[in-house]
C-alpha cells in the first residue's frame, strides 16, 4: 500500500537543499546588430564560392565579386545617377502625393461620420486592386510620360495611408478630446495638438508600409516607357540575360529600400520621442 | 459663482442614470459626492460641465466666474488626461494657448502654477518619465492655470496608491487653504469625502436620487489623517451606504 505518511514525511525533509530552479528563459528577443552583417557576409561567401569553382553555373547566378565590378562601373561611367536621380524624384514626387493625399482623406474620414460612410466602401474597394494593372489605364490618361508613372505611385501609397491614417485617428485616446473639449479648446487646436500627434505613430507605421510600395511600383512603371531609371535598367538587363547588371540594379534597389526604412526610422525617433 | 441644479433627470437609452436630483453648489466650498460604483456620479459631473446634455432639468450657474477666469468649469480626470507627446510645462501651456494672452502673461501663469503644485524642478519631463501622483500634479497645475470657477474632479485620486493619494489629499487641502476654491470632489472613498467636504451628498444607487446631504463644520485644514470627529460622519455614511453598495453589487452580477 502506498505510504502516504512516509511520502509527506519525505518531502517534508529539511536536510535537502535546492536552489530554485530558473524557468523565465527566452521569450524575450533582443537587438544583436552584427548578426545581420554576419548573416549577409555568409550568404555572399558562399555564393561567390559556388560561382567561382563553378558549383553554380554563371547563367544560375552571376559572381557577387562581378556584380559589386558592375556597381563600380556604373557610379565611374556616371550611369549610376543618370538611372537613380530620375527614379528617385519619381519616388519622392510620387510619394509625396499619395501620403499626403493619403493624410488629408484618412484624417477627414476619422473624424466625418458622412466622409467615413462615403470613403470607407471606396476606399475598401480600391485597396486589393493591384494598382500595376492600372498602368496602361494611367498612360491613357496621363501620357507614357512622367504624369502616369507619379499617379501609378501616388495610388499606391495612397491607400495604406489612408486606412493607417483613420485607425490611427480612431484609436486616440476619447479622454483627451474630452479633455480639450472641457478646457475650451477651439476645434482646429484639438485636430493639430490633440488628434494628430495622437494619431502619428500609427500614420507613422503605414508610411513604412506605403513607401515600400511605392518602390515596387517604381519598378513597375519604369519598365514600361522610360529611358533612365532603375526599373528601365533593369528591364534592359533581363531581355539582354546580362546577370550582373541585372543584380546590380536589384542591389541598387534594395539599397534603396533600406535608406528608406533608415529615414522613417529616423523619422520615427525624432517625432515619437516622447514614447 | 454658485451653480444650482433643479430637477435634474437623466437616462441612457431606456434606463434611468439620475433622478430627480437638486442641489446647490456654494462658492468657495468643497462638495463631495459619494456613491456605489455605477449610480451616475460621473455622469452627473460631466452634465455639471457641459459634456453631457441633461435630459429634463436645469443646470444653472449663479453670478460670474471670477476675474481672469478663462475656462469656468474645469474637469480633473482620474486617468490624467495628459498630452504624452507634451512635457509638463508644455501641458500646461496647451490650456493658455487659445487666448491671445502675451508671452509674458503666459510665463508667470505656467511658473505660478507649476510653483503651487511643487513641479518646478519637472517643466521637461514628459509624462511617460512621472510617477501616478506626478501625473495628477500636473493635471491639477494645468486645471489652476485657467483661473476655474468650479473645479470638477472625477475621482482623481482613485488610480493612485494609498500614500500617494494622502500627499496629494494634504496637497489639495493646502491649495485650497491658501486661495480656497469652489469644487465637486466625486469618490467613491468615504475617507476622502469626509476629508475634503464642506458638504457630502451621499448617491443611492441607479438611477441615482440624492438619499442625504450632510454638512461637517470642522475647517478643513483642521481634519487629520486620523481623526476621532470624522470618522463618526464616516461610520455614519457607511451606515447609510452599506445596504445601497450591497444591492449595487449584486445588480452588476445579474446584468
Amino acid at each position: 500500500m502506498y505510504d502516504i505518511k512516509n511520502k509527506s514525511n519525505n518531502s517534508n525533509n529539511l536536510n535537502v537543499n535546492k536552489p530554485v530552479p530558473f524557468i523565465g528563459k527566452g521569450f524575450q528577443p533582443k537587438t544583436r546588430s552584427w548578426m545581420g552583417y554576419f548573416v549577409f557576409f555568409i550568404i555572399i561567401f558562399v555564393l561567390e564560392l559556388g560561382t567561382s569553382t563553378g558549383v553554380i553555373s554563371s547563367l544560375t547566378l552571376p559572381k557577387p565579386s562581378d556584380v559589386l565590378e558592375t556597381i563600380i562601373q556604373l557610379f565611374q561611367s556616371g550611369l549610376l545617377f543618370k538611372h537613380l536621380v530620375p527614379s528617385i524624384l519619381r519616388l519622392v514626387i510620387g510619394a509625396l502625393i499619395g501620403i499626403s493625399l493619403g493624410i488629408s482623406i484618412g484624417t477627414l474620414i476619422g473624424l466625418f461620420s458622412y466622409f467615413r460612410s462615403g470613403l470607407v466602401p471606396v476606399i475598401a474597394a480600391i485597396f486589393p486592386i493591384p494598382k500595376i494593372a492600372l498602368l496602361p489605364l494611367f498612360v491613357i490618361w496621363f501620357g507614357i510620360g512622367e504624369g502616369s508613372k507619379y499617379a501609378l505611385i501616388a495610388l499606391g501609397s495612397f491607400t495604406p495611408t489612408v486606412v493607417a491614417t483613420y485607425g490611427a485617428v480612431d484609436n486616440v485616446d476619447r479622454t483627451l478630446i474630452r479633455m480639450g473639449q472641457s478646457f475650451g479648446l477651439s476645434w482646429i487646436s484639438i485636430v493639430y495638438k490633440i488628434v494628430l500627434p495622437g494619431a502619428m505613430p500609427g500614420i507613422l507605421s503605414g508610411l513604412r508600409i506605403s513607401l515600400a510600395i511605392s518602390i515596387i511600383l517604381l519598378v513597375a512603371a519604369e519598365m514600361l516607357g522610360a529611358e533612365y531609371g532603375i526599373g528601365a535598367y533593369i528591364l534592359e538587363a533581363g531581355s539582354l540575360y546580362d546577370l550582373e547588371r541585372l543584380f546590380a540594379g536589384v542591389t541598387i534597389l534594395s539599397l534603396l529600400g533600406i535608406t528608406v526604412s533608415v529615414f522613417v526610422t529616423k523619422l520615427e525617433q525624432k517625432i515619437l520621442k516622447w514614447r | 459663482m454658485n451653480i444650482k441644479i433643479k430637477n435634474l433627470n437623466h437616462s441612457y437609452d431606456k434606463s434611468k442614470v439620475l433622478s430627480d436630483i437638486n442641489l446647490e453648489i456654494m462658492d468657495g466650498q468643497i462638495l463631495s459626492i459619494i456613491g456605489p460604483s455605477g449610480c451616475g456620479k460621473s455622469t452627473l459631473l460631466r452634465l455639471i460641465g457641459g459634456l453631457e446634455k441633461p435630459c429634463s432639468g436645469e443646470i444653472t450657474q449663479i453670478g460670474s466666474p471670477p476675474a481672469g477666469c478663462l475656462n469656468a468649469m474645469t474637469y480633473i480626470f482620474q486617468d490624467f488626461a495628459l498630452l504624452p507627446w507634451r512635457t509638463v510645462e508644455e501641458n500646461v501651456s496647451l490650456v493658455l494657448e487659445d487666448h491671445s494672452l502675451s508671452n509674458e502673461i503666459k510665463r508667470s501663469v505656467i511658473d505660478d502654477v507649476l510653483d503651487r503644485t511643487k513641479l518646478k524642478d519637472f517643466s521637461y519631463a514628459f509624462p511617460k518619465q512621472l510617477s501616478g501622483g506626478m501625473k495628477q500634479r500636473v493635471a491639477i497645475a494645468r486645471a489652476l492655470a485657467v483661473n476655474p470657477a468650479v473645479l470638477l474632479m472625477d475621482e482623481p485620486l482613485s488610480a493612485l496608491d494609498s500614500q500617494t493619494r494622502e500627499l496629494l489629499l494634504e496637497d489639495f487641502i493646502n491649495l485650497w487653504h491658501r486661495k480656497p476654491f469652489t469644487a465637486v470632489y466625486i469618490t467613491h472613498n468615504l475617507s476622502e469625502a469626509v476629508r475634503l467636504g464642506h458638504k457630502i451628498l451621499v448617491l443611492s444607487r441607479r438611477p441615482g436620487k440624492i438619499i442625504e446631504t450632510i454638512s461637517i463644520e470642522k475647517p478643513i485644514a483642521d481634519r487629520k489623517l486620523i481623526d476621532k470627529d470624522l470618522d463618526q460622519y464616516q461610520k455614519h455614511l457607511w451606515n447609510i451606504m452599506h445596504d445601497e453598495a450591497r444591492a449595487a453589487d449584486a445588480e452588476l452580477l445579474n446584468v
